[in-house]
């Protein structure tokens, strides 16, 4: 079943190469169609799932590989890989629903975003290192061609910093990934044996220097601060479904790569280092927050908040490795509001994104002073904006306040010097109580004039994440309950 | 002496002498027929190692040549690499004066490689060096033009230069130890002065670093690749390092420990990729580009050579590695050859649009250079580091990554054009890139065949992790 979830959109993507006279109409369609076919089969599994115990994944599939170095096609889920998978299927689905009014070489994009969409799924669900290493290369390739192609402004530039940037990041992961295999006894890349043996727990300068790699290569792709400086100029550029995906799902593979990697199979040395995590995180958060405040480009905006959420799991992920007997619970609490927020920031942002979009569809331009007064002549805009806005900054009954409220009841309880990291709440508020006065509140003037409002595509896309984060925010349970045995599991595995 | 145990080179230079003949008889027109004889003979080769690989070991010419795995792996890549460049050469060279000789210069310098390859004694080698530069000087200068003199001739004072180097290394670790097989050399050159035995060994190693294309003796390999034909350019950047490396592999087997020979390897390795990637990143000529490319590919290959007898998974990752680039860059060079008036890589803007397939293979095969995943340089790449690192080299292995990234740098100059929209909407539909067909067809098979190693990894390592030596 989860190779089928996997493939099936690579299958339909190959489909879409091989017919170039699949007329433009039919291409979108069929995209449209393939992604909800797709969610529909992750919502049946989700229907299917129980918690697989410790070191366990459910579903589970194995196949050979290359059986030389101990690689196998391994793939299985549980409760942090769950949340995630749904994430990216409800993201790209939107994504497509966005996509029908596409008039740039529909068919060529609905291939690429259905190959990425695969390769997102698989790395979500991968249980091998070097498979894991593919999907994340493979990610990295098509959102290049995403931004280079259908960007806009100085794409070529910005897909190429992209490129560069994140691949450096991806050969530092590898070069951990090696150490992993080369210190474990029988030599493997599987991650439930690696995450079993946690081999380089006897040497601590070794574990040392195989983390830093794997950091180096996880806070590229998040990303951390100071390893950010790719992002601004790959949102600004990148077309609205490519931001939504970057955003939504791409970060999420360098945040899941700490609590599935760099956790489980290091937790000695990431014990040792839990400070230098804690300190990066919290500086994300807090300069993320204000480098958005300064912001008048909102879609640079949105990228610096994106920073600014991603430090939060880094907090968090941070606060887990100070390990004492008293804070167990604590931890698991912060873990499970880590991953929380994955799940709510692809949600949220992915909406924030698809609707700076529209601002780029109808007046060509992301600035913010150039509008003011834009709820007179576009109100189902400004309220879904409002909505966004307001889920981003943590409002409560949205799922941003779950997983904040989660990441900062653990943080706080285990080392509560982290509590400086509230004030990028605050910023956050500000800032976007801010793009909200200039843009919608005032007299109608600059490009707000003859704004058309949303269609029915846009609607619909963005609508049902924003209406998802809201269930979420208000009946968390569901949610809850997939995350936190797994979560349980995590603190456990970094306790040892 | 068992004569039979070599049919299969046997085979391949029959069918050189065959072309040449059968081409000083048959007319203009009818030429073709010598590159079917040479197809054919490259095919009876692929047969006899194919059935010959599922026997043990043996040697022949009173151990002066081995036929393992190792040898039995080369002969079959070798030719089926010289296969794929026929697969180019039909366009290029149908109804062209030098026909035949240049099938059969092609088929004898294959064979070179293979007695490079297999060579398990000094003296064999050097004839196997010989067998196989000789021809390359005659290959490279057939066009006749003046950048293809001067190619030749860098060439062939080069291949002179090392050539010399390789016997003068040769007769001082003969001089030293009285045997010229390298069963007997390890014992014998324990007892002898570690100083002589390394000039012998610096001199042995770079007369093959020069077959190989890798530094220091790879002044001749940008100019050749961009002055000589396609046909050629692809065949002298992919067949011969393929017996040259493997060459080194086996020279550095029979070496004993007194010499510090990982240490020199390691330094052509590092100093080859370094050099080769900075080198490439100012080229405009996508051949001369490739050209450079090769050079630090060579530098890629000897890391498992590094740690040779030291790791289980060098031999294989090695051979891995070198099956993967030799179809990744027959894959670039087809994809130069389809389109041979376009020596500039500004030229390649708009490709996307009116090839894409074209478009993709050269993507595949410019990324798979790269060792981006699931192509298969990149579990060469992954292995080959992996081999360092257990063999107590880490270094090497992130010196290996620091140069993947930095050869990205130019293969995506090269990428990013290709990608890019046409110039103006009338100059850019399909009729502006009209590529020549065998050779838009052999990149799209290379291509594929790259990305299919790399998927189906698990089986071709099976084969090649029974080779030993």
């Amino acid at each position: 079943m989860l190779s089928l979830i996997v493939f099936l959109p690579l299958a339909a993507a190959a489909v879409l190469v091989a017919l170039p006279r699949i007329g433009d109409v039919v291409a979108r369609w069929l995209w449209v169609a393939v992604t909800a076919v797709d969610l529909a089969l992750v919502v049946a599994l989700w229907l299917r799932y129980e918690s697989p115990g410790s070191l366990g994944l459910a579903f589970e599939e194995r196949a050979a590989w290359i059986p030389g170095v101990n690689s196998s096609y391994h793939v299985g889920v549980d409760g942090l890989s769950l949340p995630l998978v749904a994430m990216t299927a409800v993201i790209f689905l939107a994504c497509a629903v966005y996509g029908l009014h596409e008039r740039d070489r529909p068919r060529i994009q609905a291939a690429l975003f259905l190959f990425l969409q695969s390769v997102s799924l698989g790395l979500f669900v991968s249980a091998d290192l070097i498979l894991f290493f593919v999907f994340f290369d493979l990610s990295i390739v098509a959102m290049y061609f995403v931004i280079a192609g259908w960007g806009h402004g100085d794409s070529g530039r910005s897909a190429m910093k992209f490129f560069l940037y994140t691949f450096l990041g991806s050969l530092a992961l590898l070069v951990g990934f090696i150490g992993l295999y080369l210190a474990a006894d029988p030599h493997t890349f599987d991650m439930v044996d690696l995450a079993e043996a946690a081999p380089l727990a006897q040497s601590p300068l070794a574990g040392g220097l195989v983390l830093a790699a794997i950091l180096v290569g996880l806070a590229v792709k998040t990303p951390t601060v100071p390893f950010h400086t790719w992002l601004p100029p790959a949102h600004t550029d990148a077309p609205a479904v490519g931001s939504a995906v970057l955003a939504g799902v791409l970060l999420k593979m360098g945040t899941y790569g700490f609590v599935r990697i760099a956790m489980p199979m290091l937790p000695q040395a990431w014990q040792s280092w839990a400070w230098v995590v804690i300190v990066v995180g919290v500086v994300s958060v807090l300069y993320g927050a204000l480098v958005a405040l300064a912001q008048t480009n909102f879609k640079r905006m949105v990228a610096y908040t994106s920073v600014n959420h991603m430090g939060y799991i880094a907090l968090a992920v941070g606060v887990a490795g100070l390990v004492a007997e008293d804070t167990t619970q604590a931890r698991a609490v912060a873990v499970t509001g880590a991953v929380t927020q994955m799940v709510s920031h692809g949600l949220i942002t992915g909406a924030l994104f698809l609707l700076a979009g529209v601002l780029e569809n109808r007046a060509s331009t992301y600035d913010m002073d150039a509008y003011g007064g834009l709820a007179a002549p576009a109100p189902k805009f400004a309220t879904l904006f409002a909505v966004g806005a307001f889920a981003s900054l943590g409002l409560p009954a949205f799922s941003g306040f779950i997983a904040e409220f989660q990441i900062f009841t653990g943080s706080v309880a285990a080392a509560p010097v982290t509590a400086i990291a509230l004030l990028g709440i605050l910023v956050t508020a500000a800032l976007f109580l801010r793009a909200l006065q200039r843009i919608f509140t005032g007299e109608t003037r600059g490009r707000s004039v003859g704004f058309a409002d949303l269609r029915a595509s846009e609607v619909w896309s963005v609508g049902p994440l924003l209406v998802l984060s809201l269930v979420i925010g208000v009946l968390p349970r569901p949610l809850l309950d997939v995350i936190e045995p797994a979560a349980g599991v995590v603190v456990d595995l970094v306790g040892r | 002496m068992r004569p039979l145990l070599l049919l299969p080179e046997m085979l391949i230079f029959t069918g050189g002498l065959v072309a040449l003949l059968a081409g000083s008889f048959l007319a203009r027109g009818r030429q073709w027929v010598t590159r079917v004889v040479a197809a054919l003979a490259l095919l009876g080769c692929i047969i006899a190692s194919g059935l010959a690989l599922a026997g043990d070991g043996q040697s022949a010419f009173e151990g002066t040549y081995v036929v393992d795995t190792s040898t039995g792996i080369v002969r079959i890549l070798a030719s089926f690499a010289t296969l794929l460049v026929l697969g180019l050469a039909g366009d290029e060279l149908a109804g062209t004066p030098r026909e035949s000789e240049t099938y059969a210069l092609l088929l004898f310098s294959t064979t070179g490689t293979l007695v490079l390859a297999g060579a398990d004694d000094l003296l064999v080698l050097a004839v196997g060096f010989l067998l196989a530069s000789i021809p390359l000087y005659g290959l490279i200068g057939l066009l006749r033009t003046p950048k293809g003199a001067e190619a030749a001739m860098k060439t062939y004072l080069m291949g002179a230069l090392f050539g010399i180097s390789l016997l003068l290394g040769v007769t001082i670790l003969y001089g030293v130890s009285g045997s010229t097989l390298y069963v007997d050399l390890t014992e014998r050159l324990a007892t002898a002065p570690a100083a002589a035995v390394a000039a012998g060994v610096v001199g042995v190693v770079a007369g093959l670093m020069f077959k190989a294309g890798g530094v220091p003796a790879h002044f001749w390999v940008p100019d050749a690749a961009e002055a000589a034909s396609g046909t050629v350019a692809t065949f002298l950047t992919t067949v011969p390092k393929i017996g040259a490396v493997v060459a080194v592999y086996r020279l550095v087997g029979a070496l004993p420990d007194t010499v510090a020979w990982p240490l020199l390897i390691s330094v052509f390795a590092v100093a080859g990729m370094t050099l080769g990637n900075l080198a490439a990143y100012w080229q405009t000529d996508p051949r001369r580009l490739l050209g450079w490319s090769t050079v630090s590919q060579v530098g890629f290959l000897l890391v498992p050579v590094v740690v040779a007898g030291r790791s289980e998974l060098a031999l294989p990752s090695l051979l891995f590695y070198l099956s993967g680039y030799t179809v990744t860059n027959i894959a670039a060079f087809a994809v130069t050859t389809a389109l041979p008036e376009r020596r500039d890589l500004s030229s390649y803007r708009g490709l996307a649009g009116a090839r894409p397939w074209l478009a993709g293979s050269l993507v595949v095969a410019l990324l798979g250079l790269v060792g981006t995943p699931p192509t298969a340089v990149f579990v060469g790449k992954l292995t080959t580091a992996t081999a360092a690192w257990d063999g107590g080299y880490g270094w090497l292995a992130v010196v290996v990554f620091v140069n993947t990234l930095i050869s990205l740098f130019y293969y995506l100059r090269w990428i990013v054009p290709a990608y890019r929209p046409g110039e103006d909407a009338d100059r850019s539909g399909r009729g502006t890139f009209v590529p020549e067909t065998w050779s838009a067809r052999t990149a799209l098979v290379a291509a594929t065949l790259s990305l299919a190693a790399g998927v189906a990894a698990g089986p071709l390592w099976a084969v090649l992790s029974a080779a030993r030596i």
